[in-house]
């Protein structure tokens, strides 16, 4: 093993750990960014430099952003005071650990360890380019397809209910009225009602 | 070069370090980062089998690469609005508190 390979790779795991087992949220996600660009340099190694750009925009530029969004949005950036881990974490850790126990058995003892790379592996935009357009293009659509339904859902998914306190002015105003009670027009509903 | 077992086992190493936090964690984002970190230990395998296989000029594992990227970006997006979401039905992002369907 290279002495790179093995600097990106512990930088990679350390903070990947960090990310699991911080207690503030946005630390994790920062520490979640510093995994995606371990990632994105093992990638450039491996001679996927599209692929490691890609890693960059998409995992580093909106991925991560989008968590710390998430994170502000629910206050999750408040540091709990009691244990971040659930009340099963040993279980957990358990099936994670034995989990990974089966990963490396399963690879030292597998061919992987006799194989020698490619002597020369050319990957450049333009035979991406041209493999997107011409073998993979159907897969091209189906993507853009999800990616249109993914945008539209979580819009929609996001959008607060007709909004709760419209409703309740609405209420309000007819309450005015006596002869009107506000519960007979407006039967409380049982979703979010109480927002 | 690193032989092809270093990347296995790290991208093992990933995937178990994302498993035990979307099993062991109480908050709802953690466990989707979770969820990103093995897929991208899946991604990483993708790679890594691609450069060492024998027809690398096929692009394959590079195709399969992008698009599980996308397919992830939309997971997230769609993944973190349901917690938004959750968060303003039951005032929390902690999983163990989820615990009734139509609460």
């Amino acid at each position: 093993m290279t002495i790179p390979f093995i600097i990106i790779a512990a930088l990679t795991i350390a903070a990947s750990a960090a990310a699991m087992t911080l207690r503030n949220l946005v630390h994790c996600s920062l520490a979640l960014v510093v995994a995606f660009v371990g990632l994105a340099a093992v990638y450039l190694q491996l001679d996927a430099q599209f692929v490691g750009f890609a890693q960059v925009l998409v995992y580093v530029g909106a991925v991560a952003i989008l968590i710390v969004f998430a994170v502000l949005l629910t206050r999750g950036g408040e540091t709990p005071e009691k244990s971040v881990f659930s009340a099963s974490w040993i279980w957990g850790a358990l099936v994670a650990a034995l989990v990974f126990g089966t990963l490396a058995w399963t690879i030292k003892n597998s061919f992987a360890s006799q194989r020698e790379p490619a002597e020369k592996v050319e990957a450049t935009v333009k035979q991406i380019g041209d493999a997107l357009m011409t073998k993979f293009v159907l897969p091209l659509e189906v993507i853009g397809l999800l990616l249109t339904a993914a945008l539209i859902g979580a819009v929609i998914i996001a959008m607060r209910d007709k909004s709760p306190k419209a409703k309740m002015e609405d209420g309000g105003l007819k309450m005015d009225k006596p002869s009107a009670p506000s519960s007979i027009l407006h039967p409380p509903s049982s979703t979010g009602g109480h927002q | 070069m690193t032989p092809l077992v270093g990347y296995l086992l790290l991208s093992a190493m990933l995937f178990a370090i994302g498993l035990a936090g979307a099993l062991m964690r109480r908050n709802a984002i953690i466990v989707l980062i979770g969820i990103e970190l093995m897929l991208n230990a899946a991604n990483l395998n993708f790679i890594a089998f691609w450069r060492f296989s024998e027809h690398p000029e096929t692009l394959t594992g590079i195709m399969f690469v992008i698009f599980s990227i996308g397919v992830a970006a939309a997971e997230a997006a769609v993944g973190l609005a349901l917690i938004i979401a959750i968060y303003r039905h039951y005032k929390t992002s902690n999983v163990d508190e989820m615990n009734s369907l139509k609460g």
